[in-house]
């Protein structure tokens, strides 16, 4: 099966998406109670696929280095806590965070493609993306045009998408649909089709950047994207909230949704990642917890 | 695994494709079960007549147990004749002294408190209706016991707005009302008959169901502290000739009974030629319709929701499923791999979705139907999920694919987690053959163009249809069926009616 054979839908007619019934679908996830063994197993989980994230005009080498140390050694006092996936910086700062995470196994994820407004000439998006790769990113993430999507030029959004990915190479490449700027499910849809066709290897929420951010609702729209296409082609593609997740029972939530709309097959960093600075240490307080039989306070817990 | 949704399909360049969704290993939920704590269950209950738990003039009692291990909860009394002769008289003299003088705005204080003090007590509620009943926590903390308060407050705060009700009119209320109630939703059914009852200016004699008689002893309870005049509510338990002695008593006004179409059938009979008034609210076979233009995932969830909700005991399960032949394929796809994820145990475990079949006799007429759909030839399929060991009745979500409208499992209520899947091409198609049934509680209908709804929903025989959802109640939305599904209605204004003399 490659690429090269699929049969591209025409994305008018993608499928219509019931707002009251995710929220309904939304509303079961979240009832389901994660108690001991699944909570503490989940936990570990939810920081194994964190995309460690700053994503600053006044970021620095230094503040980069200081979060790379904390993307590998999140809290050394307890034992056995996981490394996160990856971390997310701007391309500029891609080689700092390259050389601190050398030997890892951590990736390096760039926001390219004229991040966040993604507002800039085609050949702009496309020496931003190769920059990123050049420099050593092991991951890119880019933005759609949203206007021209919601202008209806599919076809514009569908083709930047496919010339970023030749852009890319051997990186992975997560497509932001920015979803708080997309205003109704449907086009949530619409969007994720338009990425999953295109190429994308994951495809993300939201930069952070925009309220809301990522939601439950969005994010089981493109979940069940990424079912129908695995349906139709049998190929796996990734899918990474980003933004506003930022407490573990909700990141649990999140857990619960994938585990029951796409199976055990993509419980992995290699297939989910949570895109957020601050859910680390919700977390982390909450191992803490299951730990030491209380909570400490957050000051127990790094701020990098 | 032999039964995982594990399937080939044909990719667009016509290779084979494996793409099955692996929903069983890996990272699985821990036992989440309600605490039981503090919940009080007594080992014997009396018959509540005249405002007092009395023993039954046989000195009979029978045991009710939790279908989940088959352990007996109490002993209940069992009414005879006596009993029942004992309570309508109460019921009468409550009716003619104290309930029909009292002004209309007092009875609905009282009806209010009922309401309060049901929610104050919630979580007994929930749990009780859980270990008698074996309908999942979840179900019953989330949707019987709010429904049931719910109720209380609608009806109360009609009670003194009646002529507002039917303008020009001067209602008022039949007298005693005799309520028979079924075992699927013990509580929430007590709520539905008593409360539009007590709001109209009657009083109660209701029996609540064999197997399930706890909650509505504890709502006997409630009705005693809310400190309700003596006699206005009764509540007493038994068997069918129980039910029989109440339908058949010369003193009784008005007969409201929820249960089997066959036994409506009795009922009716009885009455004929009596003035008692009825209203029958019988078993389904709802249609739900899934045309091609749909929300397909969502529609699945409705199907879900439709069928497996409460073991599928609940008369207007949507337990015909049609599909668009378009969209037939996917849908079923769909529906199998959502399946995977249904959790079906211990009903008090928070993350059960499917609880146990609520009694032994039941579980064997489901286990009948499942034989004869193998036997007409439909395609049976199970989800692969395990069933406790053991004691219990328990039953996998089922399907039966390729049915036709001629099958048995398509034409007679299962009262079960079993569904039956027909495909269809047109609308006209559809709803031909969703009407072709001696049956009409409810329907459903999933497409995302509203002039689609309306013209179905026009001419679909059902009394209640949900388009683009299913089993969404609501006290002020009345409820009952057409044809042999019934007749009357229960809830909201119509449900106000069936009480009155308007």
């Amino acid at each position: 099966m490659s690429t090269n054979t699929l049969e591209i839908p025409d994305f008018r007619h993608s499928p219509r998406v019931d707002e009251v019934g995710i929220e309904e679908r939304v509303s079961r996830f979240t009832k389901r109670s994660i108690k001991t063994d699944a909570k503490h197993a989940g936990l570990h989980l939810i920081l194994s696929m964190i995309d460690l994230t700053t994503l600053e005009g006044k970021d620095t080498e230094g503040k980069v280095r200081q979060m790379c140390y904390k993307a590998k050694h999140l809290h050394d006092s307890i034992e056995g806590i996981p490394k996160v996936a990856a971390v997310c910086v701007y391309p500029s700062l891609v080689r700092v965070a390259k050389k601190e995470l050398d030997g890892s196994g951590i990736n390096v994820a760039a926001v390219a493609t004229a991040f966040p407004s993604g507002q800039a000439p085609k050949a702009v998006k496309i020496a931003d993306t190769k920059f990123a790769v050049k420099e050593g990113a092991d991951e890119v993430d880019m933005v759609i045009s949203r206007g021209k999507f919601l202008e209806g030029d599919y076809k514009f959004v569908f083709d930047e998408i496919v010339a970023v990915k030749e852009a890319c190479g051997n990186a992975h490449l997560k497509v932001i649909l920015e979803t708080g700027e997309l205003s109704t499910l449907d086009n949530v849809r619409r969007a994720s089709d338009i990425a999953l066709y295109a190429g994308a290897d994951f495809i993300k929420t939201s930069t952070g950047k925009v309220s809301p951010a990522a939601t439950m609702q969005v994010t089981l729209v493109m979940l069940e994207a990424i079912r129908d296409f695995y349906y139709a082609t049998g190929k796996m593609v990734g899918m990474k909230p980003a933004g506003g997740i930022s407490k573990s029972k909700l990141a649990l939530h999140y857990l619960v949704m994938l585990k029951e709309t796409l199976g055990n097959a993509w419980m992995t960093s290699e297939w989910f990642r949570f895109g957020a600075s601050s859910l680390a240490n919700d977390v982390l307080m909450q191992l803490a917890k299951q730990e030491y039989g209380n909570y400490q306070s957050m000051d127990y817990f790094s701020l990098d | 695994m032999a039964t995982t949704a594990k399937q080939k399909i044909k990719a667009s360049n016509g290779n084979s494709i494996d793409s099955s969704l692996d929903f069983n290993s890996g990272w699985s939920y821990s036992p989440a079960p309600e605490s039981t704590d503090h919940i009080e269950i007594k080992d014997q209950y009396e018959l509540f007549i005249n405002g007092k738990f009395v023993k039954p003039a046989k000195g009979k009692y029978f045991p009710t147990i939790n279908p989940a291990n088959e352990k007996r909860l109490s002993m209940v009394a069992e009414a005879t004749k006596e009993d029942v002769d004992k309570a309508v008289k109460a019921a009468r003299n409550a009716y003619n002294n104290v309930w029909s003088k009292m002004p209309a705005r007092e009875r609905g204080k009282y009806i209010y408190r009922i309401a309060r003090i049901m929610q104050e007590r919630a979580r007994e509620f929930a749990v009780i209706e859980t270990l008698d009943g074996g309908k999942t926590i979840r179900e019953a903390r989330d949707v019987d016991v709010p429904l049931a308060a719910a109720h209380f407050f609608y009806y109360a705060g009609w009670a003194d707005k009646l002529e507002y009700a039917f303008p020009g009119k001067s209602p008022h209320p039949l007298g005693v009302a005799g309520q028979i109630i079924p075992w699927n939703f013990p509580l929430l059914m007590a709520a539905w008959k008593i409360a539009p009852a007590l709001a109209c200016g009657n009083t109660v004699v209701l029996k609540s169901a064999e197997t399930t008689p706890l909650t509505s002893l504890k709502l006997a309870e409630v009705i005693q502290e809310a400190g309700l005049p003596d006699g206005v509510v009764n509540i007493i338990t038994g068997a069918g000739a129980t039910g029989a002695e109440i339908v058949n008593h010369p003193d009784i006004n008005k007969v409201a009974f929820t249960g089997s179409t066959a036994v409506g059938k009795i009922i009716q009979n009885a009455i004929a030629g009596t003035d008692k008034k009825a209203t029958l609210e019988l078993g389904g076979k709802a249609a739900n319709i899934v045309l091609d233009d749909a929300p397909l995932d969502q529609a699945v969830e409705g199907i879900i929701n439709g069928i497996y909700f409460n073991q599928g005991h609940v008369c207007c399960a949507g337990s015909r499923l049609f599909i668009q032949e378009d969209v037939a394929d996917i849908v079923v796809r769909k529906l199998k791999d959502r399946m995977e994820s249904l959790i079906v145990g211990d009903p008090m475990d928070k993350n059960t979705d499917i609880g146990a079949i609520n009694s032994k006799e039941q579980l064997g007429v489901i286990n009948k139907y499942i034989k004869i759909g193998k036997g007409e030839g439909a395609e049976f399929y199970q989800s692969s999920c395990s069933l406790p060991n053991g004691k219990g009745f328990w039953c996998k979500p089922t399907l039966f694919l390729n049915v036709s409208q001629s099958h048995r499992i398509a034409q007679e209520e299962i009262f079960g987690p079993v569904l039956a899947v027909q495909t269809f091409r047109t609308v006209e198609e559809v709803i031909e053959k969703a009407n072709n049934t001696p049956y009409g509680l409810s329907a459903g209908v999933w497409t995302d163009k509203g002039a689609k709804i309306f013209n179905m929903t026009n001419k679909l025989r059902a009394g209640v249809i949900w388009a683009n959802t299913y089993n969404k109640f609501d006290p002020a939305s009345p409820f009952g069926g057409y044809k042999e599904s019934g007749f009357g209605r229960e809830g909201g204004l119509h449900g106000l009616a069936a009480y009155l003399h308007v």
